[in-house]
């Protein structure tokens, strides 16, 4: 077996040694969850280490045929390049991160919860490594399938309502998006991405369809403004686990979609409606952000944060230059470790508190010292705040936005900015709210302070903050050649 | 000559003369209940062996009255399958009911050979003999339960309903012979090809016939039987017919439009898109609002119905007929596993007394039963079409189907109204997985087997479908002499 379908399939490995276990021995569980996520991390790590970074190709390609459907061929066709390489890194990391944060929080049926998180793994490492259409699509769908358990067996009080939400909206994007690689199929006579992108040669009318028909699937799983109204329900009803790996990486096969297909599939189509999109990520960046104000819900306001970050994200990638694509994949990769990170510290205080509201709290500042300095951290990342990782991808894309040729104003960068000074009001009001000032309820007098565990679920998330903020030299490096050529093909569509 | 049409239509002999033989030997061991199904069973099997041993032959039988080809010996497949699944999730269920009598699968025996019979109809006589032979045991199988009021009113209309559908049928057929003078699809179809026919009656004709096979497979407006009727039957029956019937149905309408009327496809592939687009949207819709399990498949099945009918105006399509009906073909059999399936779940909830028949009675099942609820969840997430299952696969293939013959507004209707049937298939899902309750699952030997053999093919043939793929193009080619 080839090293990206073992790095696909790994936790399959684990999930059948899960089926052996009892329920009841849940210690084993875990660790046998745990140790196989790490197993998949050092196979990620192992591409990483095998991907030539100057080269802009898809590197490691395999490509089997699976089926053949009426004399269409469907083929298992997987690789990786510069767009997906970092997204295959952060869903390998982000994964045991989660797993750890459920050692104390999940108690009931921690079998089935395990089986469907690495099942989940699976269809993320598939949807971010498929070239074919169809297989990108199974795996799209079925990555559905373990989130909606996790988010309504394992979630809180308003958990069915948020999972049969989340099913249907994200169902309803990609039914049209599975006529539209339908169509496609059928007219290139393949579903092999490279393929059609060679093929190119669609009429503009017809590209606008498609283009929408896609991107409406990728806008609500982003979600973008006008989409988004699931996210706010899945993300506070899910458990933390499914919180950091709903913010941290399900989101970016929103964006990734628009990389992977949108831009490179239609590239005229992606032209002409770049102004529009962009616009609605520019509303998505101020919306999110004057609605995270008011909610007393800490959990709530993450999510809600999410829309305006997730926002900038979009922005970068429809400014269609080197700039802008660039940042707009690093902050992918920023955005899931500094949100991740903000979910798994609030769910950590929920479990203490058995309450997420802003207002049950403050003064934690003297009773939990550390989790008060690493939540100073990663607040401060998820702001922008310069030295860390947010302020780099975040300044990159508004530096993209700012002279795009395609966008044509600079006015969505300014408006953009706004969103920057925003997140710097809700979230240290957060901070302020619950850290600072006397300790106003009796029960928080006697928190207990983050144990090893925790620490060392954190800490990863920590280095990678600092390590982008400082140096992002590496992560760029190996994003770079593709960029450059995808920016140059769309250069060419003007 | 005669003795070859003998020879292929021994899978049918087979059948319907060891459903006699069974009533009587049935009459001697009414002490060992098991006996009588574990015979059927065999008899089954054996014609399955004999269709899959003569598989590949192509032959005109009877004077072309019948018509031997791999697309009806894939229908009988399916058909065969069906039944003996449909007897090992009866056995235990009828016992449970107190109504192990012989007489259920000697007439189940009975409408499987109509079934076949209909699968190899070269002529329309033979089309409406097969389908009163297919229809009357399954109206007394509707009644089973009796003395059940439910159960008896099921049939009832079933009944009612049934007779008339085909009255419509026989005079359809009637017309069109009036029309044509011949009453062979092969005939009919030269004929058509090169007119001078009265182009009214055999419209009239056609249309009626249409009608008649509608009421079979339960598509919109002709569906109003569906729901009554398969929430009085006794459950394992309207397991069998969800499946059986409908394919039936599907046997002679792909049969009739395909074989015999595609001259004439200009006139009645509007129609059937019509019917089609109603069909999937009026079933969805009105599943959503079903609290009853029962009604909420049966409304399911009516939707299923719709997806497939989507297939007929697709053969119009120059060139486009043998993929048409292989997605057809394929689309059934993925049906047949996955409802099968899921109405043994429904059968394994089921109380003594014929309750636990709503959707909330599923509480907490996954707890309680944890491989049955996963078995259901396979297949609800099958019936909405979510990879990795067979349910997937086969929308996808018919879905193509649609787009290649630019049937683009259908195909969307039809994706559409699978969105809005996740809905209700889920709530199955939530129910059983996300609420408790107090929900008794039977833990039956064969009723527990045949669930979980179902939900092993629906994720097996999901992940690696080629093989299904490959056998039921393979079964179309000969429909089309190529």
């Amino acid at each position: 077996m080839d090293l990206l379908s073992l790095l696909i399939f790994s936790p399959v490995l684990g999930m059948i040694v899960l089926l052996f276990l009892k329920a009841d021995q849940k210690r084993a569980i875990r660790w046998v969850a745990l140790i196989t996520s790490l197993l998949t991390l050092g196979l990620a790590l192992a591409v990483v280490a095998n991907f030539d970074p100057s080269r802009p190709d898809l590197q490691m390609t395999v490509s089997i045929p699976w089926i053949e459907v009426s004399g269409l061929p469907i083929a298992y066709h997987v690789g990786v390049d510069g767009l997906s390489i970092l997204l295959v890194l952060l869903t390998a990391i982000l994964t045991p991160v989660s797993i750890l944060s459920t050692w104390t929080a999940i108690e009931e049926d921690v079998k089935t919860f395990m089986l469907f998180f690495l099942m989940l793994e699976v269809g993320v490492m598939g949807v971010f490594l498929a070239l074919d259409l169809f297989l990108f699509y199974v795996f799209w769908e079925f990555s559905l399938v373990p989130m909606y358990f996790l988010i309504g067996v394992w979630g809180s009080d308003r958990r069915i309502y948020a999972a049969i939400k989340f099913f249907l909206y994200t169902m309803a994007g990609s039914i049209l998006m599975l006529l539209a690689i339908l169509w496609l199929g059928i007219q290139g006579g393949t579903f092999s991405l490279p393929q059609l992108q060679a093929a190119g040669g669609i009429p503009l009318n017809i590209q606008i369809w498609l283009f929408l028909a896609f991107g409406v699937a990728f806008a609500i799983k982003v979600p973008m403004w006008a989409f988004h109204s699931w996210l706010p329900d899945a993300h506070t009803e899910a458990p933390t686990a499914g919180s950091i790996i709903l913010a941290g990486v399900l989101l970016k096969m929103g964006a990734y979609g628009f990389l992977r297909f949108n831009l490179s599939l239609f590239p005229q189509a992606t032209v002409r409606l770049a102004p529009w999109v962009a616009a609605l990520a520019v509303i998505g960046i101020i919306y999110g952000a004057i609605v995270s104000f008011p909610q007393p819900d800490m959990k709530r306001l993450v999510a809600y944060s999410s829309i305006s970050h997730m926002g900038f994200i979009v922005l970068g990638l429809f400014a269609l230059n080197t700039e802008g694509l660039q940042g707009a994949i690093l902050q992918m990769v920023n955005h899931g470790v500094s949100t991740g990170a903000l979910f798994l510290l609030v769910g950590l205080i929920y479990e203490r508190r058995h309450t997420r509201l802003m207002e049950h709290f403050g003064g934690l500042w003297k009773v939990m010292p550390i989790y008060a300095s690493i939540t100073l951290i990663v607040t401060l990342s998820s702001i922008g705040l310069p030295g860390l990782n947010g302020f780099v991808g975040e300044f990159t894309i508004l530096l993209g936005a700012f002279h795009s040729a395609v966008l044509g104003s600079p006015l969505y960068a300014a408006i953009g900015v706004l969103g920057v000074i925003l997140a710097a009001i809700y979230l240290l009001t957060m901070f302020q709210r619950t850290f600072f000032g006397e300790v106003t309820e009796e029960e928080n007098t006697q928190l207990k302070d983050l144990n090893w565990r925790e620490i060392v679920s954190l800490a990863p998330l920590l280095v990678l903050i600092f390590w982008i903020g400082l140096y992002p030299k590496p992560f760029f490096h190996l994003i770079a050649p593709t960029v450059n050529h995808l920016a140059a093909t769309l250069q060419a569509a003007y | 000559m005669i003795s070859q049409s003998i020879l292929f239509s021994a899978p049918l002999i087979i059948v319907a003369g060891w459903g006699t033989i069974l009533l009587a030997i049935d009459l001697f061991v009414s002490r060992r209940r098991w006996i009588t199904p574990l015979l059927a069973a065999l008899g089954l099997v054996a014609a399955m062996v004999v269709v899959l041993l003569q598989f590949g032959g192509q032959a005109e039988l009877f004077n072309g009255m019948l018509i031997q080809d791999t697309f009806g010996s894939f229908l009988q497949l399916i058909f065969l399958l069906t039944a003996v699944l449909g007897i090992a999730l009866a056995y235990d269920y009828l016992k449970r009911l107190g109504l192990d009598k012989g007489e259920y699968y000697t007439l189940l025996m009975f409408t499987v050979s109509g079934m076949m019979l209909m699968a190899m109809a070269g002529d329309l006589i033979i089309v409406f003999l097969a389908l009163e032979l297919l229809s009357f045991p399954l109206y007394i199988l509707s009644g089973f339960a009796r003395p059940a009021p439910a159960s008896e009113e099921s049939a009832m209309k079933y009944f009612l309903l049934g007779a008339f559908s085909s009255g419509f049928v026989l005079y359809g057929i009637a017309l069109v012979y009036g029309a044509a003078q011949t009453t062979q699809l092969n005939g009919l179809a030269t004929i058509l090809q090169s007119g001078g026919y009265p182009h009214g009656l055999m419209l009239a004709g056609v249309g009626l016939i249409l009608v008649g096979l509608a009421f079979k497979v339960a598509a919109v407006p002709f569906h109003m039987w569906t729901p009554d009727v398969y929430q009085g039957a006794p459950s394992s029956i309207v397991a069998f017919m969800t499946v059986g019937a409908k394919a039936g149905g599907f046997a002679a309408l792909l049969r009739f439009f395909v074989v015999g009327f595609p001259a004439l496809s200009a006139s009645w592939a509007p129609v059937l898109v019509g019917i089609s687009a109603l069909t999937m949207i009026w079933g969805n819709v009105a599943a959503v609002a079903q609290s009853n399990i029962k009604r909420m498949l049966a409304y399911s099945s009516i939707a299923h119905a719709g997806y497939i009918l989507m297939v007929l105006p697709a053969t119009a399509k120059g060139g486009l007929a043998s993929i048409a009906v292989s997605s057809a073909l394929f689309y059934l059999f993925a049906y047949m596993a996955t409802n099968l399936g899921a109405w043994g779940v429904v059968l394994a909830v089921e109380k003594r007394d014929g309750e636990g028949g709503a959707i909330d009675d599923f509480a907490g099942l996954a707890s309680r039963h944890r491989l049955l609820a996963f078995a259901m969840a396979v297949f609800m997430f099958s019936l909405i079409g979510v990879p990795p299952t067979l349910g997937f696969v086969g929308k996808y293939y018919i879905f193509q189907t649609a787009v290649h013959a630019n049937l683009i507004g259908l195909a969307l209707i039809g994706v559409l109204t699978s969105l809005v049937s996740a809905y209700y298939y889920l709530r199955v899902v939530v129910v059983m997985y996300m609420k408790s309750g107090e929900v008794q699952p039977r833990s039956e030997l064969w009723l527990n087997g045949t669930v979980g053999l179902a939900a092993l093919v629906t994720l097996v043939l999901g992940i690696v479908p080629a093989p299904l793929f490959d056998f039921a193009s393979r079964s179309v080619l000969m429909l089309f002499g190529s």
